[in-house]
């Protein structure tokens, strides 16, 4: 393919993944408003992403902990582990691991099952049986990641910062009292809620990504691996996107 | 081209209501130009078969017919309306009325079967505002296709038969006045595409329903078909029953019935 094609083509799937978002703006307060669907994927994509976060969650306060307290140490510096490992976490680690690791489960999840409707004519019996599929398959998937991945955040962090404890009592001695009054003492409303506000933007972004490839999926079976495979792949690079401006943003608002 | 005149086929001894017109129909994917101006017609209780090769454009046509795809020219009127200029809302009301056989069957694989066949309802009774017993209708769809023992089950705990026939009870549940049936023996054994056919027999006698199928089984227009389409190079090729048309000298028409 030449560059003045691929450049083309990058543009072509940007304008339709913007028309597709504002579509789902636009159908989002239309009714009949689908509570059950919508529950069932929030459930779905909560509680059952709940253990893949917490272990990722534990394993970087672990890592994160075991790593930085050797050049603290080497500084003098450890009694600021919890009020650092806490600040990077709450502004950082945690918001972009968990929304990396349900792009990866939760977004190729969407992509694969919605594209593999769309080649097994689902998509379309659902559309001839009366049902906006739009409504009923995109609206519910996208609003049910908005809404979960910032709770997943939340979870995660907390248990991220009981592994980083966990390697403080051993090593340092240090309790568990000790250790989360100096986590919530360095800790600030302006730390936490533009991490969470992106949090939202992030669980957008793995929805509507998601969801825009699996519903536009073409070429049978391969297609299906395409859609839950590029899902992954455009979704990790727009979280960094989405991250870069929220750090900007948060700048101004909160002069970091 | 063989006109509809040349071959004598006594419509009005058949039926007289036409349900379904498709007039000069045309579309085009790029360069590819898949229906070139498409007529026809489908007459209220009768079984008209649409044949045609493989990538002869007869997908694309019921796909046209139902409002999933668009034309690039020419009107479809459904019952007296035409689907082209109606809006969403409208043709959703109208889809109640046309009931859709899919190649592959199309249930949904996160449903069970009851799932399967209350979806429809759900929506379509929402919208004409009818209460219905929606167990009732579920029983009774499963009963008419020989599978009330399988409305717990998952659709992959089917066989490809059975998939073909709960997709049939789908369609049924809103009892449609008019059915498409998109190659409904496709895949299947000798033996299970004549259990559907038989299926399709009975529905249409019990319910007095109009038909549509498209198929490439000679085998199946036969035994269906009232009336039958060809379908080749985008355009109605010939018309007429199966016997006229079996015995056409041309040779486009004799290709398809040799086996």
């Amino acid at each position: 393919m030449s560059n003045g094609s691929t450049i083309r083509s990058f543009f072509i799937e940007v304008g339709d993944l913007s028309y597709f978002t504002r579509r789902f703006f636009s159908e989002i307060f239309k009714r009949p408003f689908e509570f059950k669907e919508l529950l069932r994927q929030c459930y779905n994509m909560g509680n059952r992403s709940l253990l893949l976060v917490g272990i990722t969650g534990f394993i970087i306060g672990l890592v994160l902990t075991l790593q930085t307290r050797p050049t603290l140490m080497e500084f003098g510096a450890v009694s600021w582990m919890p009020s650092m490992v806490g600040i990077s976490i709450v502004r950082e680690i945690g918001p972009i691991i968990t929304a990396l690791v349900c792009a990866g489960r939760i977004g190729s999840g969407i992509g694969a099952e919605l594209g593999s409707m769309r080649v097994t004519e689902q998509i379309d019996a659902m559309e001839v049986s009366g049902t906006n599929p739009f409504k009923f398959l995109v609206v519910t998937r996208v609003m049910a990641t908005t809404l979960m991945l910032p709770l997943l955040v939340i979870v995660g962090d907390m248990i991220a910062l009981f592994g980083s404890f966990l390697v403080e009592n051993v090593k340092g001695n240090v309790s568990f009292m000790l250790y989360f009054n100096q986590v919530f003492d360095a800790l600030e409303f302006g730390d936490i809620i533009p991490a969470t506000i992106k949090s939202v933007f992030f669980g957008l972004a793995i929805g509507i990504v998601g969801c825009y490839k699996g519903y536009y999926c073409k070429k049978g079976t391969a297609g299906v691996g395409k859609a839950a495979n590029s899902a992954v792949v455009l979704t990790s690079l727009l979280l960094f996107i989405i991250d870069f401006i929220a750090v900007f943003v948060t700048d101004i608002f909160y002069d970091l | 081209m063989i006109e509809q005149n040349d071959i004598s086929i006594k419509e009005e001894s058949i039926k007289n209501k036409v349900v379904l017109e498709l007039k000069d129909l045309s579309k085009s994917f790029g360069d590819n130009h898949v229906l070139k101006g498409f007529n026809m017609k489908l007459y209220k209780g009768e079984n008209l078969v649409i044949m045609g090769k493989s990538g002869s454009g007869k997908s694309v046509m019921i796909k046209c017919l139902i409002g999933l795809m668009e034309p690039d020219s020419g009107s479809i009127t459904v019952m007296d309306n035409d689907i082209i200029t109606m809006d969403r809302e409208a043709l959703d009301i109208l889809r109640a009325d046309v009931g859709f056989l899919f190649q592959g069957s199309a249930l949904y694989d996160s449903m069970t079967v009851r799932e399967n066949l209350e979806f429809p309802l759900r929506h379509h009774t929402k919208k004409l505002g009818v209460k219905v017993e929606t167990e009732e209708r579920v029983v009774e769809a499963l009963e008419n296709v020989g599978l009330a023992d399988a409305i717990d089950l998952m659709p992959a705990e089917l066989s490809g038969g059975m998939k073909r026939r709960v997709a049939l009870a789908r369609t049924l549940i809103l009892q449609p006045k008019i059915i498409l049936y998109d190659e409904p023996t496709s895949g299947l054994d000798p033996i299970t595409s004549k259990e559907i056919l038989n299926l399709m027999k009975e529905i249409q006698v019990k319910y007095g329903t109009s038909a549509l199928i498209i198929t490439h089984d000679v085998d199946c227009a036969r035994f269906i078909s009232d009336r039958m389409i060809l379908l080749i190079e985008g355009v109605d090729y010939a018309v007429g029953t199966y016997n006229e048309l079996s015995r056409s000298d041309d040779p486009k028409i004799k290709a398809f019935f040799k086996h």
